[in-house]
């Protein structure tokens, strides 16, 4: 099997997959000039997450002083992997920050002041990789932070970390998106260290074969890599048809070894493992130099610029310096669409602020000329007509005009039958459609739904579990609770019937516990004729406990009716008459409990006061200012260490609260009504 | 400057609906031309006829639907089924047919059903088909090619015949289509269903002058004109070439087994190929992308089925031509050969949905 | 005479036919999930208890006897929709008791917050929360696990200070539904 795929390469000959598109290329606007080395730009931010996966835990603080490749997080697991600092300088600050995503979302980054030195942290170099295990190399690979560059952004180091037998490690110079000539220009001019790289990756998966991949409209990076690659046997150049889209992972496994990766699956599982061009060059320049990925090529294009080229940008640049660099033309008052990545699987960004990370490569800032549809305020979208260019493009084999109507319609069942998972975001289909539907687009929304649907199965599921859980914790609770009970009932029994000195007691604490129910009971009933939320019991241990609940719930009971009579009653009264009032109040209610410490019969009745002047100033303004008495009431509760006072303290706080709210929104209701 | 949103891909490869229906008439016009070289005027002034009334009718619904109307006025796909029925029409029918059928086509088939895009059945044949039972008489009344016609059929007499049934001289319909011999003409294909049916051979029947020197006068270069169009479509892929091909092999295959088995009650395979409807069929209407079927394999299904049931109505159907009758019944099994003829996603086995 | 024959084998296809239409309903006979086990398939799991029922499965059992299928709140109009195809019945509006105005105003999840700072410890919440996401002990301070809560603001009426209040999660690119509409879009100069 292995052998023929070899054999038919080296015939040059190779299979095709289903569909494909041939888009202008527009490479020439880039590909004859060399990759410019740009000056410092002042700041860089850089986003803590820059590939799939998680954000690493942060290492730096605001105003520390970092060196060029000094890590900046700390990887935790596997699928973390660090970002470093790309030049010398001070951190100043580290917030949200609009991200190079299609959302245009904020994230946590880094904002580092660059300090124009360019001072590298200590490096470890060591040219002879033979010298390395391959446990220190993935290791080094995982330190340098390298997620594959040419767009998934897939950590590298899990990649070559795999076990299985490798038939054909593929090497990914495809780079089939119109306009991009990174990798075109990155193989021109280091197509050695690219070699270097591969290298390192053959001694870490020992591959039968390494193919390189490169559409056929790249002969100069060819003829590098061919030149390059001469001595060795294993490694082979494929030139392969220009295609849009062979550079994806599928379509070049099809096109390279005929094999169909199976839905679901990773290559890994065929026994083939790819990596772009440039994430062998940053594995080349971890390894060997002990450079982490702080820098990537990357094109900025488009007819809207003077000067395209391709450019080495600092990862954190922002954009806004790139299109400096390269004379963005001046457009009045036009919407200007700047594109991330190519004119097919590419976003717009939102924002000029928008760094450049390991996954960027390309920058398209297109003239109305050339890309007319990408200007075009309202969807020109028309019906359907079912042509079936879409189908007869699409490289997964998809019906896409199925699919579209499903999606409209959220038919999620249906779309899984049609296997939308299996679409890879190319774009061909909508590229092609006359009826100009945006496809893609309907199906990127269908995807997010679906995904949020199945989170949410899942999380109703893990709330049923744990529903069902707790109704069996409560039901053993209770049997529990029963079963103490006749023990405790028996208990007493056999005691009485003894008729020995603690029978006496026992008689005792019988009374006890039924004067304990009746005050109890008294209290259930006022709290549920005077409080509109009545308050459950609490079970409790001790008695003692219980009794002392009691008495405060009717404290509480009390204080709230009488506060509430308040709040009716006596809205116009100033503060100062109804703290002497409530002083009053709180020696009447007084009487009628068993208190246990004295204090604390005045602190209530300081709280409630201290509440009753905050809300009638409240609702007096009803504008929601905030409040004095309120950091009053709190610092007072602070300083006091009873809690009964702070709990009744926070009880008029919160009647105090939901007065305001009360108020404010019959004063809203007024304004509405007026 | 400010940035502007959209979802990729952000190129185009700048096809649009309407640029591609405006293509399809252009194709048809080898066909219209050598109907008009052949049969006179008629045709053109009942094409006009059709397209004024679709316009009209759209425009209506598109407003009472409250639809974009500039958007889809024009978009072409009105005119296309208007220029269809305009076509199809016998040449001397009265002008109300053209604006019934072009009324029921757009109205009812086309937007009653959602509008482009969403009709089930080609609006085109629809309406045909329902003119074709609704008036029987008036769309039997085929015009002879000029050559074989008393009148001079210039353009007013053909317009004063289509408007008031008869020519400025004062000829009915029926005068006119009667032969030098006072023969009443009818085409190529009733002649020869009506002529087995008396029990006379094809041999016999090929010698009435409507046949011509070849399969059948007039209509086999109609006929060529819409071959020469349909492969212009294929060369520029406006049209997918699975449908027509497959339809013709079909045609070709059934009327070469009955011709083969019995030449005398069969007429010849070019014969079917060259006479009525069958390559505007086979090349402008059987492709229509919305009432067809989508993957290819179920086009070449609609296609050789489409070929089937038009010989065996021609042959054993109770009308001449039935390319109309089969396209509908196409049209209604398309949905069920696309359900069952979907390709293979990449990544899963076969049969595995 | 005929028309006795006629009967006779008229009646004997019938009965035939009918025979064999019974087998077939014994033989053939769909075992389909009961259709409690389905109901409880599209409620929401909130447990919240607002339809008055004691959790998800309880409404499922009472809509299958006969129960309003308007009242699941967290569900919603698609809840309700699909529970009106499964059940065979019309479509309602949600229960007017149930419409609140925060709820009505916004589509995305929200889960419960607790206001530290004020909370007194009372456990309260922890006893009216129908998943257990509540962590927190009598007399010490409580809070929600996110992941767990499933918004069903159960907590919120119970507690004393008023101290727990629904909040809406942050969208973020995990979360995010492509709405590019949505993006706002800074202008330069």
């Amino acid at each position: 099997m292995v052998e023929s795929v070899i054999e038919r390469i080296t015939r040059g000959h190779f299979w095709d997959f289903h569909g494909g598109i041939h888009p202008p290329e527009q490479k020439f606007l880039t590909s004859n000039k060399p990759i410019k080395q740009l000056a410092l730009p002042k700041q860089l931010i850089i986003p803590l997450q820059q590939h799939i996966g998680r954000e690493g835990d942060l290492l730096v603080t605001i105003g520390e002083h970092v060196l060029k490749g000094q890590a900046l997080t700390l990887s935790t697991n596997p699928m973390v992997v660090p970002v470093h600092a790309p030049t010398s300088g001070t951190i100043s600050d580290i917030k949200m920050s609009v991200i190079a995503h299609p959302s245009g979302l904020n994230q946590l980054c880094i904002f580092l002041d660059v300090d124009g030195e360019d001072a590298w942290r200590k490096r470890n170099v060591c040219y002879d990789i033979e010298q390395l295990s391959n446990h220190e190399i993935i290791e080094k690979i995982a330190d340098a932070g390298i997620a594959g560059m040419g767009g998934a952004g897939f950590p590298t180091h899990i990649k070559v970390n795999s076990k299985p037998d490798i038939n054909f490690l593929i090497i990914n110079g495809a780079e089939c998106e119109p306009y991009i000539t990174a990798d075109d220009l990155l193989m021109m001019e280091q197509s050695n260290a690219i070699v270097d790289g591969i290298k390192i990756l053959d001694k870490l998966l020992n591959p039968a074969f390494i193919l390189i991949a490169i559409e056929d409209n790249k002969p100069k990076a060819i003829k590098a890599l061919q030149q390059a690659t001469t001595s060795i046997e294993k490694i082979k150049v494929c030139v392969v048809p220009t295609k849009y889209p062979t550079g994806g992972e599928k379509q070049l496994i099809q096109i390279l070894t005929g094999q169909e990766v199976t839905s679901g699956q990773l290559p890994i599982h065929a026994g083939i493992v790819m990596q772009n061009v440039a994430t062998c060059f940053a594995i080349n320049e971890a390894v060997r130099h002990d450079i982490p990925l702080i820098r990537r090529v990357v094109t900025v294009t488009g007819q809207a610029l003077n000067k395209p080229q391709n450019v080495w940008a600092l990862l954190g640049t922002p954009i806004n310096f790139l299109l400096e660099q390269c004379s963005v033309q001046n457009i009045e008052n036009e919407k200007q669409p700047v594109i991330m990545g190519g004119p097919m699987m590419g976003f717009s960004v939102s924002s000029e602020l928008v760094p450049i990370v390991k996954t960027s490569n390309c920058i398209l800032v297109p003239s109305k000329v050339e890309m007319p549809s990408a200007f075009e305020k309202e969807s020109k979208e028309v019906e359907c007509i079912r042509c079936g260019q879409c189908s007869d493009v699409c490289p997964s084999q998809l019906l896409p005009q199925e699919l579209q109507w499903s999606a409209k319609a959220k038919d999620h069942a249906q779309l899984k039958k049609l296997n939308l998972s299996d679409c890879i975001d190319c774009g061909a289909c909508a590229y092609v459609c006359p009826s100009q539907i945006p496809l893609v687009h309907y199906y990127r929304i269908a995807k997010a739904e679906i995904r949020e649907q199945q989170q949410l199965d899942l999380k109703a599921e893990k709330a049923k579990i744990r529903f069902e859980a707790r109704k069996l914790r409560l039901e053993k609770e209770k049997i529990a609770r029963q079963e103490k009970h006749k023990k405790a009932a028996a208990a007493r029994k056999a005691a009485m019937n003894k008729a020995t000195p603690e029978a006496t007691g026992a008689k005792s604490a019988v009374a006890a516990a039924l004067a304990r129910v009746k005050a109890k009971k008294a209290s259930k009933d006022q709290a549920q004729t005077n409080v509109p939320d009545p308050q459950g019991d609490l079970p409790t241990d001790s008695a003692d406990d219980q009794k002392s609940q009691v008495s405060a719930a009717i404290a509480r009971a009390k204080a709230k009716k009488k506060l509430k009579e308040e709040a009716v009653n006596k809205l116009s009264l100033d503060s100062g008459i109804v703290s002497t009032k409530s002083e009053v109040e709180a020696d009447k209610v007084a009487p009628t409990e068993q208190p246990t410490v004295d204090d604390k019969k005045a602190k209530i009745a300081a709280a409630i006061a201290k509440a009753k002047a905050k809300k009638l100033s409240k609702s007096a303004e009803s504008s929601n200012t905030v409040q004095a008495p309120e950091n009053m009431v709190s610092e007072k509760i602070a300083s006091s260490d009873d809690k009964k006072a702070k709990i009744a303290a926070a009880v008029a706080k919160a009647k105090a609260k939901k007065k305001l709210k009360e108020a404010t929104s019959f004063a809203n209701n007024d304004q509405d009504s007026v | 400057m400010a940035f502007w949103i959209a979802s990729s891909p952000h190129n185009h490869n700048h096809t649009k609906t309407p640029n591609l229906m405006r293509l399809v008439m252009y194709a048809t016009l080898p066909g219209v031309i050598a109907q008009w070289y052949f049969f006179g005027w008629g045709n053109l002034i009942h094409i006009g006829l059709a397209m004024a009334t679709a316009l009209i009718c759209e425009f209506t619904v598109l407003s009472l639907r409250k639809k974009p109307i500039s958007h889809e006025l024009f978009d072409g796909s009105a005119l296309l089924t208007a220029l269809l029925i305009g076509i199809c029409l016998p040449a001397l029918a009265p002008w109300w047919i053209s604006v019934i059928g072009t009324m029921f086509a757009i109205v009812i088939v086309k937007q009653l059903y959602g509008g482009l895009g969403h009709n089930p059945f080609n609006p085109a044949m629809a309406g045909y088909v329902v003119l074709l039972v609704s008036f029987p008489l008036q769309m039997t009344l085929w015009q002879p090619p000029l050559t074989l016609v008393a009148v001079d059929l210039n353009f007013t007499n053909t317009l004063t015949t289509i408007l008031t049934g008869f020519t400025v001289e004062g000829y009915s319909v029926e005068q006119v289509r009667t032969s030098i011999d006072g023969f009443t003409m009818a085409t190529p294909l009733d002649t020869l269903k009506t002529n087995t049916g008396l029990g006379l051979t094809v041999l016999e029947s090929i010698k009435n002058p409507v046949f011509g020197d070849n399969f059948a006068l007039g209509w086999e270069w109609v006929n060529a004109g819409f071959l020469l169009g349909g492969l212009f479509l294929i060369a520029k892929k406006a049209i997918a070439w699975q449908t027509p091909i497959s339809f013709l092999i079909s045609l070709f295959i059934c009327s070469f087994i009955s011709y083969s088995l019995s030449p005398d009650s069969s007429a010849s395979t070019m014969f079917h190929w060259f006479s009525g409807a069958t390559m505007l069929g086979a090349f402008f209407i059987l492709t229509d992308p919305v009432t067809g079927a989508t993957s290819n394999k179920g086009r070449i299904i609609v296609g050789l089925l489409a070929g089937l049931l038009v010989y065996l109505i021609r042959t054993s159907g109770g009308f001449p031509d039935g390319v109309a009758f089969a396209i509908l019944l196409c049209n209604m099994s398309a949905p069920l050969i696309d359900q069952y003829t979907r390709p293979r996603t990449y990544g899963h086995l076969k049969g595995d949905k | 005479m005929n028309i006795l024959l006629a009967i006779l084998v008229l009646g004997s296809i019938a009965a035939i036919f009918g025979a064999l239409l019974g087998f077939a309903s014994v033989r053939f006979k769909v075992d389909a999930d009961p259709i409690v086990e389905q109901l409880d398939a599209l409620l929401p799991q909130t447990q919240c208890g607002q339809c008055g029922y004691p959790g998800c499965k309880p409404y499922a059992q009472a809509v299958a006897d006969g129960e309003a299928i308007n009242k699941c709140a967290p569900g919603g109009e698609d809840t309700i929709k699909k529970i009106a195809d499964l059940m065979g019945v019309e479509v309602q509006p949600l229960d007017e008791s149930h419409v609140k105005g925060d709820i009505a105003q916004s589509n995305r999840p929200k889960v419960a917050f607790v206001i530290e700072e004020d909370c007194i410890g009372c456990t309260k919440c922890i006893q009216a929360c129908p998943v257990d996401a509540i962590i927190g002990a009598a007399k010490q301070m409580h809070t929600i696990i996110i992941d767990e809560c499933t918004g069903c603001d159960l907590c919120v009426a119970p507690c004393p200070v008023d101290c727990i209040e629904m909040r809406e999660l942050p969208e973020t690119i995990h979360n995010w539904q492509w709405d590019l509409t949505s993006i706002p879009v800074k202008q330069l100069d």
